[in-house]
């Protein structure tokens, strides 16, 4: 086995009766190295984080979760070291968060857990000893994530995990999350939020009807989807029309507004038209290049791109 | 085995803050009170001790009081946490399922004793001190609240198999309610219409079989034919005579129906592909 390898999974595949939820999916994560979980409900992602977790058992293929098997005996007990945060967190309402949370240090067998520290972490300090059951969705969550936190996890599974969660509170969820990836465990995430994905996680895997249909860092993506580069050019009020024809027949091109033109490049025609906005001089009041966005990227992969 | 505890002392405590274990003690107490003070009024000549004659009424009650609070305490305790979600998560921590149902088990059990004991315990605490500490039918009194929490682990494990067969809360209500129907009402009037059509062709050893065939018959049979002065109050004497059977049976009969029960919840659990 390869040491420091958290997940291993090796043409893994999942059938509940009729339908075929996973098929064929190879993904390896480790140590230190986050991965986001790209794709549509009902992708398959859930059933592959309950697969890495040893609740349910994949109709095919191999899976390894620090170098064991998940149906084997033995392996509940690893679960100490692995924080889990399911989509849609439900907590018993009766618990205060410190009852709750101390509860799950327990069961990880957690002899002096920082029950109180991981509450104000998550920003819980206050309503700590508040029922659960006056708890708002944000609120669930960061308990949710706290929980996860819970004996130094060396592989986080934080499915839809910030879904509830205002901008501010994402970011201090990130942070926590970044904070143990840096004290060396894996990070798996599944998202459908796309867009706060985007330079957080070392590489995304994007799954689309039980497949994996693309997994690499996000410069092998944009390669790998051949989705354009847009480029704006503004033209000054007084030039407008002069750069407008000099420019036309280059490439795509649609006007947005007065003056301006967005032209889609693919396969090194970027350079060329950079090239030529530039010897326009003054008369281009400004230039916006706007790389393809993760969107674009999972719209691609998602919706037209085949299997490999 | 540190998770089952762990896994028993949570539902304890649910027990506790949802007024579960008060509500139960009460219950069981007040029930045992009543008696005692019904039981006071003077009885014409029988000659029997106050515990004996409680044990005579108030086994003839827990045996549909006990079930019931069973029932309701285990009904929900898999299929409730699935329909609230919370099961996804506790199975991913590092227990096992066996250990899951073991330690609920264990908790709602404990439940269940610390109630007879209190509730009970005290009632009978209180009839040996207004008969002036006689101590008379005491070990019979004993078996009853020992064989009422045996009669509780016993729907405890009815309610956890209805609880990993059916898929939503309320469907596991209406069976617990349905179950205990049967097993405290329907068994026994089914079993009195073939004693009536046909009494002289069931022998008495297979009337027997079948009553021990019920934990409920089977409470009954051990805490009302039993012993014999409890038997001679509940008017079963010639009964008790005539059965000639150990006390072991009966509790046999219940554990097996304990057993049984939560072996096959175990096994469902085990197998279910969540």
């Amino acid at each position: 086995m390869n040491a420091g390898r958290v997940i291993a999974l090796e043409g893994v595949g999942k059938r509940y009766g009729e339908a075929q939820v996973v098929r064929d999916v190879h993904l390896h994560l480790a140590e230190g190295e986050s991965l986001a979980l790209l794709g549509h409900n009902g992708a398959g992602k859930t059933t592959l984080i309950k697969i890495m977790l040893g609740l349910t058992r994949p109709s095919a293929g191999d899976v390894r979760i620090c170098g064991r098997r998940p149906w084997e005996r033995g392996f509940s007990a690893l679960r100490a070291r692995i924080g889990y945060l399911p989509e849609n967190v439900m907590f018993q309402d009766g618990m205060t968060g410190r009852e709750l949370l101390a509860f799950y240090a327990r069961l990880k067998g957690l002899s002096s857990p920082p029950v109180p520290e991981l509450l104000e972490r998550v920003g819980l300090g206050a309503a700590m000893d508040r029922r659960v059951r006056a708890y708002s969705k944000g609120m669930r969550q960061r308990l949710g994530l706290a929980q996860a936190m819970l004996g130094d996890p060396v592989l986080l599974l934080l499915d839809e995990p910030t879904t509830g969660l205002d901008p501010l509170l994402r970011r201090q969820f990130y942070e926590l999350v970044a904070e143990r990836q840096r004290g060396g465990a894996g990070v798996l995430l599944s998202s459908h939020a796309l867009g706060e994905i985007e330079a957080r996680t070392d590489r995304i895997a994007i799954m689309r009807a039980g497949r994996l249909v693309a997994c690499g860092t996000l410069a092998e993506l944009r390669r790998q989807a051949g989705c354009p580069t847009r480029i704006r050019v503004r033209a000054a009020a007084s030039a407008a029309e002069e750069v407008l024809a000099s420019l036309a027949g280059f490439g795509e091109a649609r006007p947005i507004g007065a003056g301006s033109l967005e032209f889609a490049c693919r396969n090194g025609t970027k350079m060329e038209l950079l090239r030529r906005v530039s010897a326009l001089g003054e008369l281009i009041e400004d230039v916006e290049i706007v790389p393809p966005t993760l969107e674009d990227i999972y719209d691609r992969f998602s919706e037209t791109a085949e299997p490999q | 085995m540190r998770a089952i505890l762990i896994l028993a002392e949570k539902e304890i405590r649910d027990g506790l803050r949802n007024r579960w274990v008060l509500g139960t003690i009460l219950s069981f107490a007040g029930l045992a009170l009543s008696l005692a003070f019904l039981g006071s009024v003077p009885v014409g000549t029988t000659r029997a001790g106050e515990l004996t004659v409680a044990v005579a009424g108030l086994s003839s009650l827990t045996v549909y009081l006990m079930p019931l609070i069973a029932l309701m305490l285990s009904y929900d305790a898999l299929v409730g946490e699935f329909e609230r979600g919370t099961m996804l998560l506790l199975l991913s921590y590092p227990v096992t399922r066996r250990q899951v149902v073991l330690g609920k088990f264990l908790g709602h059990l404990v439940i269940l004793a610390v109630a007879v004991t209190v509730g009970y315990g005290g009632a009978g605490l209180f009839l040996v001190w207004s008969a002036g500490g006689e101590l008379g039918g005491l070990g019979a009194y004993l078996a009853m609240m020992a064989s009422s929490v045996l009669l509780g682990g016993v729907f405890l494990a009815l309610g956890y198999l209805v609880s990993v067969l059916v898929r939503e809360r309320s469907a596991a209500a209406g069976w617990a309610l349905g179950l205990w129907l049967f097993a405290v009402v329907l068994y026994d009037l089914a079993l009195l219409a073939v004693v009536v059509a046909g009494g002289d062709a069931l022998e008495a050893g297979g009337f027997l079989a079948l009553l021990l065939a019920s934990p409920t018959d089977a409470y009954r049979v051990l805490n009302l034919i039993g012993d014999e002065a409890v038997a001679a109050v509940a008017g079963l004497a010639g009964a008790a005579a005539e059965a000639g059977i150990e006390a072991s049976v009966p509790v046999l009969a219940m554990a097996a129906w304990l057993v049984l029960p939560l072996a096959v919840t175990l096994l469902l659990f085990q197998r279910r592909d969540l």
